[in-house]
Order: C-alpha cells, then structure tokens, then sequence
C-alpha cells in the first residue's frame, strides 16, 4: 500500500470527526468527534514518517497522543462541571452567550 | 520657548482636572485664566521677536524631540510660529483669556466640582487649539485636531441633565467622525506619495510638480480629502448639521470653541497648505463653491431663527462659508483677515447674547426679549457695535476683511460667486439687525409658544435662578464680564485697521504680514499684488457696493423689524412655503432622518429580536451611526450562542479557504 | 553568560519555576493562611524579564527548536508586561471573589510559559506544544469561577472550539511535514524556496490548515465565534489576560511561520489572509457597535484590533513587520488595563460590566473613570496614545505597500470603533449614577498602582515611540 491509500484513510477519519462534531447534539459525542480529528493526524505523521524514513513524525505522534488525552481529560472534567451547573449536557442548549 | 505657549493651558488643565474638587471657585477659574493670560503673554512676546526678524527670515521652528523615527521615517514633534500661526495664536491666546475671565462669572452658578471641570474642558481645549495651529507637520496637527474634536463634545455635552445636550453632542461627534475620516485618508495618501508631513518639506515637494489644471490627480486627490476634513471641523456643506446643535453648550463655549477658534480649524488648514491647495485649482474651486453655497443657505435659515444663539450659529456657519469662499478664490489672506476680525466681533456677539440669556435667567428665544435696551446698556451698546461689524458697516472691523475678500474674489473673475457673497452680507445685515431690535428694542413681549421641554431645560435656567429672584427686573452683565464685553467691543472696532487696503490709502499690512506664508518655502514669495489704476478703481466701486450693502440689510431690518413688525408677519403669511422652508432649516434634518434613519428605524425594529439602542439612532446624521448599527444588529443574530453554529462558522472558512486555494 | 544550549529557555524556566513554587506553596499553606502567591509568579516574570534583557541580541538558541532571538524576545517582554499586570489586578480579584489562589496563580503562569514557548519556538511541533499549554491552562482559568453558569458555558465553548481548531491546526503540521521532511522552521523555509513555487496542493492545503489554526487563536473572521462568548464569559481579569497574551503568542508564531517559513508561497496566502483582515475589522467593529455590555464589546473590538495587525502582517515591509510588534505591545498594554478596570468595578456577586454600570463613574470615582478613558481613547487609536501610533504605523505600512483598500478600510473601522469606545466614555462622564445601581466598589492599591503604571506606559509610547519602536525593528530584523 502506497502513502496515498494512509492519507485517504486518515482525511476519511478525520471527516468522520468533523461530521459528528457537526451533527451531534450531545456534549460528550462532540467530544468524541474533535477525538477522532486529533487522532486521524496521528496516522499521517506516523504514514509520512514511514514513508520518509524520518523519525521526527513519530515522535511527533507520541506527543499528539499525551496532548489529546490531557485534552479528553479536561474537555470531560468541563463537562462534568457543566453538568452539575446546568443539569443538561445537550450542546444547543448553552446559549446564556450570544450577540 | 514655543512650547511653553500650549503647556500653559495644559498645566491649567491639570490642575484643575487633578484637584479642581478640591478647589474652591476663585482657585479654579483663577489657575485657569491665568495660564491663559500667561499663554497669552508669551504668545505676544515670541510674535514681537518674530516680527523683529526680516520677512524672508520669519518662521521660528522648535523641535521639541523626536517624535517617531523608525527607519528612514522620521518626524518630529515640532512647533512651527510663522506669520500664519502667529495670527492664530494671538487670536486664541487672546480672545480665550477673555472667555476664560468671562466664563468666571457666567459659570459662577455651578457647583464647585462642575466649575472645575468646566474649566478644566477649556484649558485642554485651549491646549489642543494651540497644538493644531503651532503643529509643523500634519500629525501634530492631527493631535489638536482630534483633541479640540474631543473637548468640543465634552462641553457640548457639559449640561448632561440635559437631552438635548447629550444628543448635540453625539451630533457633533458623528459628523466630526465623517470628516476625521476623509482628513486621515489625505494625510495618509500624502504621506505614501510624498513620504513627508511636514508642512514645508511638502510645499517645497509640491511647488516642483505643475498644478494639476483640469486633471484630478493626487494632489486634488489629498486637497479634497483634506478639504472633506475641513466641512466637518467648520461646519460647512454638507456636514454643517452639527454646529447649531452645539449651541446647547455654555454660551462662552458657544463663543470660544464654535465661533472664534475651533470651527476655523479648517480654513486654517487650507491657508497652511497654500501651495498644495494652488496647485490642485479643481478642489480650489470646489471650496469657493462650497463655501459660497454655505454661506448663502445658512443667511437664509439665519433670518428665521427665533433662538438667539441659533441665529449667532448660523451667522457663523455663514461667515465660515465666506471664509472659505476666499480660500477657494486663492485670497488666502483675506480668508485669514476675515478669520481674525470675525474672531473678535463674533466672540463678541455670543458673549452678548451670554449676558441677555445671563440676565433673563436661561430665556434663549427673541419672540419673549424686546426692550432689553434700557436694562442691559453695556450689553446693547456693545451688542450692537458688533452686529455694525459683522454687518460690515464702514471703518469697522468686519468692513475691511469682508469688502477684501468679496474684491478678491471679483477681481480674480468669479462673478457669480462675488453675487452670491454679497447676498449673503445683505441678509447677514438684515438678521443681525432683526436681532438687535427684537432683543432689545420695542416692548418686552412673551411670545413665543411654551417650550415643549421646559422640564429638561430647568437643570440649565436653574443655575441661573439661584441668585437672581425670579421676576425682578433683568441686571446688566457682572464686571467680569461687562470688562470682556467692552474690550472685545474695542477690537471690533479696531481689528481691521490692520488690514486697510490700498485703495483707502492704508498699507495692508496684515496681506503683507501673512504672505510668506502660503508661498513655498525657498521659493520667491509671491509679491503682493499691486493694483493697477483700473483695479484700485474697481475696489472703490466695489466699496461702495458692500457700503450699500451693509446699510442696506440694516433698512430691511429696520423697515420690517423695528418700524412695521407686522410685515414680517404678513410676510410669513404670503409666502407660508418658503417662510416654512426657511424655519425648518430646508428640512436637511428631515431629510436626512427621512432617508438614512427611519427606513433603518423601522426595518431594525421589525426584523430585530432585541431591543435596539433607540439613543444610537437619536438625531438626524446619527443616521450613519445607524447603518452600522442595523447592519451590527443582522450580524448579531449569526452569533446564535450555540456551538454547533460555531462550528459550523469555522467550517464554513476551512471549505472557503481550502476551495479557494484547490480549485482557483 | 555562558554559551549553554540551554540559554534561550532561561526565560520560560524562571517561570516554570515560580510556577511550581506557587503549587508548592499551595500545597503547604494552612487552611486561613494568606500567602503573597502572587508575588512569587512576580518575582518569576521579573526573572523572565531579565533573562530576556541578558540574552538580547545574543541569537542563543537551544537545541534549535527554541531560538531566543530579539523577535521572541521582544514579544517576551510584552507577554512578562501582560503577565505582571495580570497578577497584580488578579491580586484584588482573587481574594474578592474566593477563587482558588494556588490553582488560579499557577495556571495563569503555566500560561505564560506557553506564551513564551509559542513566541520563541523554532519547531512546528514545538509550536503546537505550546500553543496547548496555553490553551489547556487558558480554558480552566476561563472556567475558574465553578459555580458561575456563563463562566462554565464561555470555558466549554471555548474549549470545544479551541479543540477543533487544534485538529486543522495539526493536521497542517501533518502536512507540512510530509511535504518538506521536516518540522523545523528553517529547514521548510529552504525546501520550500528551493521549491521554486511547484503549486503542489499538499503544501497549499498545509498552508489552508495553518491559517485556520493561527486564525482561530487571534480570533479573526469567520473563526472568531467563541471570542465574544469567552471573552464575556469569562472573569475580566482572565479575558484580559487571554485577549492580550494568547493574542500575542499566537501572532508572534503566525509571523515567524508565515514570513520565515512560508514566505516563498506568500504569492498565495497573501490575498487569503487580506479577505481574513477585511472581514475581520468590519466585522469586530461593525457588531461591536451593538454592544451593551462593556466586556463584550472590548471582545469585538479585541477582534477588529485582530484584523489590524493581520494588516500589518499583509503589508510586510520594514515598516509593517515593526509595526505589528510595536502594536501588540501597544494593544496589550491597554485592553489589559481596560479590563482590569472592569475587573476592579465588579463585586463577588456581580460582575458590574453592563454599560449601565458605569454611568456616572466620573462622579463617584474620577481615577478609574479618567483611567479607563485614556485606556478606550487608545484603543480608538486618538492621539497622544499608544494605540495611535500603532495605527498609524500599520496604516501607513499598508499604504506604502500598496494596499490602499486595506487602508482605506482600517480607517473606516477605526474611525467608526470610536464611536462605540466613547459611549462609555459618554456614559461615565455625561450620565447621572443610575439610582438603582450600588456605589462602585472601591479599588485596592495593588489594582491602582498596576492601573496608573499601565496608563504611563500608553502614555510613553504614545509621546516617545521612537525607542520602542526601534527596538521592534531592530528585532524583526533578526529574522526576516
């Protein structure tokens, strides 16, 4: 398989994400989403890496990887805290801010 | 030393800002008319030592440092005192000592902390004024420019019980906004053709390219840029709306701020850039037009108006409009003589419509004056040697300036322009004589209908009721002020004797005196145009006509006003159209809320989920104000407070950015 | 100093440090002791501040991925200058509304450091590194206030969004990578001039994606939506601190990544970015004239002033590249006190930013209403302030390089935020107290005297630019 087929793998992941970021109600499969987008890049920099013969993609990976799970923790622990505040963790439902 | 001139006010300021709750009011007007008089006194020092240098010789520069300078760009903070600025300063210097020592007793019924901050208002401004005509390059004069701006709304404003004030101001502040705009796009544009902004490194750039006669290139370009500025600051066409709102300031600002000094800013300014305005004679002649125009539409309102101060604004809307009429003909001396004289008798003439308001506790409206004479003789006597002045009554003041700049603009053959000056002194006589005798001839009457919002207008009439009882007999104006009344009454009389042409055998020494500065700099000043046979002729005719002129609209005043009232009642009875046309001011006002605000009013209402900010709308050119705010208001509703919305906003400008760059 | 590779982080560790001291010393204090947390993120930012002035001029660079050149410097400084006024206005707020003081000071400095990282990275993956420090540690202190539903709703949108926008922003850097074999920004900057302009759609999409990252982080249009939630979301003291140095870094990295890097394609980013500035000033301008509460509509101006610097960052020549430096500082320097203003106004239970609120504030407190009308005097850009030589530096940038439309535009914008800055102005002068509101709260020292020192500062580089904005040139110099 060529470097292509891990890009067009990785671009779909990352459509998927978008699209639930998108279409989702829920807080948490929101969460999920922007998830999906983080990691999708992680098969492109490790396929580039692969392909080139370099380390530094993933290396770079590694990091992606702590980054976005201190990134779930907190995007919970946000909507945990909303939770308790609001009783709701339906997205469209948060507009106290807006104009 | 130049410095010192502007920090004066500006320490006066300070002192007054900083402590001035502290003060009482003997402190706080004292502090502030001394840095005036100081300022004063060493503005007449350094314009003695000037004049004392050789003609060619004559500019005293002072760089005070370096203000920017970053790469080849470098720009000083620098003064400039030439004969131009000297005339300023010595008018703003001046006639602002004399307000200021006015202001002392007319403000006399505000608490102390008001006082304070009253003053402390006029000394800023009297700074920024300063700064703006002394500026060697245009950015210092930018900083007066928008400083004065500023101080202008802030005591508009000052009275902010009132509504009438806060919306005058917010007036004042948009249409200002409109000019400041244009006036940054010149200096910008200027600055990326010309890399400089001092004024005299421009000129000597300027004065090497041929004027641009009938092509419109960057230099009509910049000028009518510049030219834009200057409507606003001096309230000409179209952007004039906002100086008869400003009269609900003090009267004393009235006085200083919008007739003596700030609204001048802009015929200052073109006098300053001479050479860039004579090279570019396509904007030249749009000032002469605008200010012709100007000056004929304001006399007209000016003859209906029944407030006295509004009537005052609109003369000077007039007078400005003559101003610049000069300018645009390339009289600029004559614009600059009548800029002077102008200072002193409409100084003047507001600091006497002060004392009548003064005297009959806040009572601004001419139907309830009438018979004022008796009770107020310094105020009359003084009132009325400035309306002869303004009038332009032979060997007074206003005679001189105005008869050079109507002959100027004859002989430099815009005959239709000349007229329309004309008429407008012919009806400026006649209003101003309408005013003298219904203030202060006849019988006191009360006329006038009940004002609508006499509750609003309480906070101002109250200051005034506090020492005078109401219902005793009106008192003639305080020492203070009386002083101020008469020697501005002095200069009006004098002013112009600087100026007496040759025709009349005098030297025009003010001519003499401005010239070097419009023409650039290295450059072979320009000499004084000596006038031929045929000329000096034709000066005296023309002489003649502006005499005639002047009496002449005092006859009409005297015929319809004094003698037989019930002529302009019947007047007004025949020709109900123009005579509403005319009161109503030509409906600008309407206009303007007729097209720009209420299609925008009503639209926003009925589209907007949310209460709109009825107050941003308020007034009539507040009109721009609400194309934005209508507009903020549609884009408000994206902003829908739902992530979602929000996510899909960035996506929106991932497909537009990623489309635009794969498939352009 | 010695020539250590560890040089150019010396800024960024003095911080660190203070940080975990400030953990350390939380984690030790008795349950009622007062301790001057404060004071130690202070004395770290001082350390910071001096290390910068040591290593100036001195191109240190560490392991290549964190350069101390005089462009991350100067930036630097202005992050230590909107860090120390976010303490000390913090200092009155902390105590006043019961924030956790350990938590909160900690956080605000760990931000700090993901400043300066941004500032000084030299890497791409550096860059993303830090832009995540000062995010995550952003979105907690926009959310500090736990019992406070829109502090909670601002902290989640903005982390949502923020979020997202890492996504794109790392999958640039993907592609950047895989495109050029690297991720440090000298070695693309050669592949990518040694390219010779190949309109390879990889390099053009990782270009898009960068865009969309750094757009998202300065808020600019139509990636702006979160800002005017967070902003007013958010207790004053944090929006302050976020609008001015989250700003900051993210431009400084935006700069040094599209002018060093990037620039052989700038053929291709330009006209983007130029569409991005004008709807960014119309827009900020335009709905911030809407506006009646004062933190939101700072947030759109903070946007507009945004879309002034992508302006400068347009325009590109030597005046251009000083003027952005010059204008963060300037721009930072007074939205920080701006804020801090409204943050001294509200109490524990009211946040006191409403434009009502400060109606009549010239007659119960004449310092702050002077104070913060020099601060929305400079935002508006009116001479003798900061914010006025600023603009006139970036519009006079773009003028000379021939973009007379994005001139005329930023005028227009300029001249109409006026309008909206001097309601306020309007409002605290010409208006009688509203009976119904509460006396202004009075204001501790500390917030005073970081007030009066930020109003020198506007001031200071308002009359006496010209050593500042030397320094600002002399530092943009070093690298482009």
């Amino acid at each position: 398989m060529g470097l292509q087929a891990y890009l067009t793998l990785a671009a779909i992941v990352f459509c998927i994400g978008l699209f639930g970021v998108i279409t989702r109600r829920n807080t948490i499969s929101i969460l999920l989403g922007i998830e999906l987008m983080l990691n999708s890049v992680n098969i492109n920099l490790v396929a580039f890496s692969r392909f080139s013969g370099d380390v530094t993609g993933m290396v770079f990976a590694v990091f992606t990887i702590c980054i976005t799970v201190t990134e779930a923790a907190l995007g919970l622990a946000i909507v945990i805290l909303l939770f308790r505040v609001r009783r709701t963790v339906t997205a469209d439902q948060l507009d106290l801010l807006k104009g | 030393m130049l410095a010192l001139i502007p920090l004066f006010p500006l320490l006066g300021f300070l002192v007054n800002a900083l402590f001035g709750r502290r003060l009482s009011k003997t402190v706080s007007g004292g502090v502030a008319s001394a840095v005036m008089v100081a300022s004063f006194a060493v503005s007449a020092f350094t314009v003695w030592g000037l004049a004392g240098l050789p003609v060619e010789e004559r500019a005293i520069d002072q760089t005070v440092y370096t203000w920017i300078a970053s790469g080849d760009f470098v720009l000083d903070l620098a003064l400039r005192l030439d004969p131009l600025s000297a005339v300023m300063i010595l008018v703003i210097t001046g006639i602002g000592s004399l307000i200021h020592i006015y202001s002392t007793a007319y403000m006399h019924d505000e608490v102390d902390s008001e006082f304070a901050r009253y003053f402390s208002y006029l000394n800023l401004f009297a700074a920024f004024m300063l700064v703006l005509v002394l500026g060697a390059n245009f950015l210092v004069m930018f900083v007066g420019w928008e400083g004065v701006g500023l101080c202008s709304y802030l005591l508009i404003g000052f009275w902010f019980k009132k509504p009438s004030a806060i919306d005058a101001g917010k007036k004042a502040f948009v249409v200002n906004r409109i000019g400041d705009y244009a006036f940054i796009l010149g200096m910008l544009l200027l600055f990326a053709r010309f890399g400089t902004l001092d004024f005299q490194q421009l000129a000597a750039v300027v004065a090497g390219i041929p004027p641009e006669v009938g092509v419109f290139g960057v230099l009509s370009i910049a000028s009518l840029l510049l030219f834009v500025g200057a409507t606003g600051k001096s309230a000409q066409i179209p952007l004039y709306v906002w100086l008869p709102d400003a009269m609900e300031g003090p009267t004393p600002v009235s006085a200083l701020i919008h007739a003596a000094t700030m609204v001048t800013a802009g015929v200052y300014m073109i006098g300053r850039n001479a050479v860039l305005f004579s090279h570019a004679p396509e904007t030249l002649m749009i000032v002469a037009v605008v200010g012709a125009l100007t000056a004929l539409m304001a006399a007209t309102i000016g003859l209906v108006q029944n407030d006295m101060k509004r009537v005052l604004a609109y003369s000077t809307v007039s007078q400005l409009g003559l101003m610049f009429l000069a300018m645009g003909v390339g009289a600029f001396g004559a614009g600059i003589f009548h800029l002077y004289t102008h200072a002193f008798f409409k100084a003047l003439l507001f600091l006497g419509s002060g004392a009548v308001i003064h005297a009959l506790h806040g009572e601004q409206d001419i139907r309830n004056m009438g018979g004022l004479k008796k009770d107020l003789p310094i105020t009359y006597w003084t009132f009325l040697i400035g309306a002869l002045a303004i009038a332009g009554v032979p060997l007074l003041s206003g005679f001189f300036s105005k008869d050079e700049l109507l002959f100027e603009a004859f002989r430099e053959g815009h005959t239709v322009l000349w007229l329309m000056g004309a008429v407008a002194s012919l009806m400026t006589a006649a209003y101003m004589f309408r005013l003298v005798f219904l203030t202060f001839h006849g019988e006191r009457r009360h006329d006038a209908p009940a004002p609508v919002h006499q509750l609003e207008d309480e906070s101002a009439a109250q200051a005034h009721d506090d020492s005078h009882g109401a219902g005793a007999r009106p008192h003639d104006a305080p020492p203070a002020m009386a002083f101020v009344l008469i020697v501005l009454a002095l200069g009006s009389v004098l002013a112009g004797y600087v100026g007496v042409p040759h025709a009349l055998g005098g030297h025009n020494q003010l001519a003499a005196w401005l010239a070097p500065s419009f023409a650039a700099p290295g450059g072979v000043a320009e000499g004084l145009h000596v006038l031929s046979e045929g000329e000096a002729a034709l000066e005296f005719t023309l002489m003649g006509v502006s005499t005639a002129i002047a009496l002449g609209g005092i006859a009409i005043a005297v015929l319809i006003w004094l003698r037989r009232p019930q002529i302009a009642a019947s007047m007004a009875e025949r020709y109900p159209v123009v005579h509403r046309w005319l009161l109503n001011k030509y409906y600008v006002d309407e206009a303007y809320d007729a097209t720009v605000v209420q299609p925008i009013r009503v639209g926003s209402e009925r589209a907007l989920w949310r209460g709109f900010d009825v107050r941003v709308i308020d007034g009539a050119v507040n009109g721009v104000g609400a194309i934005v705010a209508g507009s903020a208001n549609i884009l408000r509703l994206l902003q829908t407070g739902m992530v979602r919305t929000y996510a899909g906003s960035m996506l929106i400008g991932v497909v537009f950015i990623l489309g635009y760059y794969l498939w352009r | 100093m010695m020539d250590t590779p560890f040089n150019a982080v010396v800024p960024m560790l003095c911080v660190v440090f203070a940080a975990l001291a400030v953990m350390m010393a939380e984690a030790f204090r008795g349950r009622d002791e007062q301790m001057a947390l404060g004071g130690l993120g202070i004395v770290g930012l001082v350390g910071a501040a001096v290390s910068s002035m040591l290593l100036w001029n001195r191109n240190a660079s560490s392991f290549g991925v964190i350069v101390a050149d005089n462009f991350g410097l100067f930036v630097t400084m202005t992050l230590v200058i909107v860090g120390v006024l976010t303490i000390m206005f913090s200092s009155v707020v902390v105590r006043r509304d019961g924030l956790p003081a350990g938590e909160y000071y900690a956080l605000v400095l760990f931000a700090v450091v993901g400043m300066i990282m941004m500032a000084t990275a030299n890497d791409l993956l550096v860059i993303f590194i830090a832009l995540e420090i000062l995010s995550l540690a952003v979105y907690v202190l926009t959310g500090i206030r736990r019992d406070d539903p829109r502090a909670t709703e601002a902290a989640f949108k903005y982390f949502l969004l923020g979020a997202f926008s890492s996504a794109f922003f790392l999958y640039g850097i993907a592609f950047t990578y895989g495109v050029s074999g690297s991720t440090r920004l000298d070695r693309i900057g050669a592949f990518l001039a040694a390219q010779s302009m190949s309109d390879s759609p990889l390099i053009l999409v990782a270009i898009g994606m960068l865009l969309v990252g750094f757009a998202f982080k300065i808020s600019a249009v139509p990636f702006h939506m979160w800002t005017p939630d967070a902003y007013e979301g958010a207790p004053a003291v944090v929006t302050g601190f976020m609008s001015t140095g989250v700003k900051a870094a993210a431009f400084a990295a935006f700069t040094r990544v599209f002018l060093s890097a990037f620039e052989p394609f700038s053929v291709d980013w330009a006209p983007m970015i130029w569409i991005l500035a004008v709807a960014t000033m119309i827009l900020g301008t335009v709905v911030g004239v809407a506006q009646t509460n004062v933190k939101r509509m700072l947030a759109y101006s903070s946007i507009a002033h945004g879309g002034y610097l992508l302006v400068g960052l347009i325009a590109a020549n030597d005046v251009g590249k000083a003027a952005i430096l010059f204008y963060l500082l300037a721009y930072a320097v007074t939205n920080v006190a701006a804020f801090g203003v409204i943050a001294l106004l509200g109490t524990r239970d009211a946040a006191n930013d409403e434009l009502r609120d400060f109606s009549g504030l010239w007659h119960g407190r004449p310092a702050l209403a002077a104070l913060m009308t020099v601060c929305l005097l400079s935002l508006g850009g009116l001479p003798p302030t900061a914010g006025f030589i600023g603009k006139w530096y970036i519009f006079s940038a773009a003028v000379s390089a021939g973009y007379y439309g994005l001139a005329i535009i930023g005028v227009l914008t300029s001249v109409v935020s006026v309008f909206f800055y001097l309601r306020v102005v309007v409002m605290m002068y010409m208006e009688e107290r509203d009976p119904g509101l509460a006396a202004p709260a009075h204001v501790g020292g500390v917030g005073m005297v970081a007030l009066v020192a930020s109003i020198v500062v506007i001031f200071y580089l308002g009359v006496l630019p010209t050593r500042v904005l030397d320094l600002a040139a002399e530092s943009i110099s070093t690298i482009f």
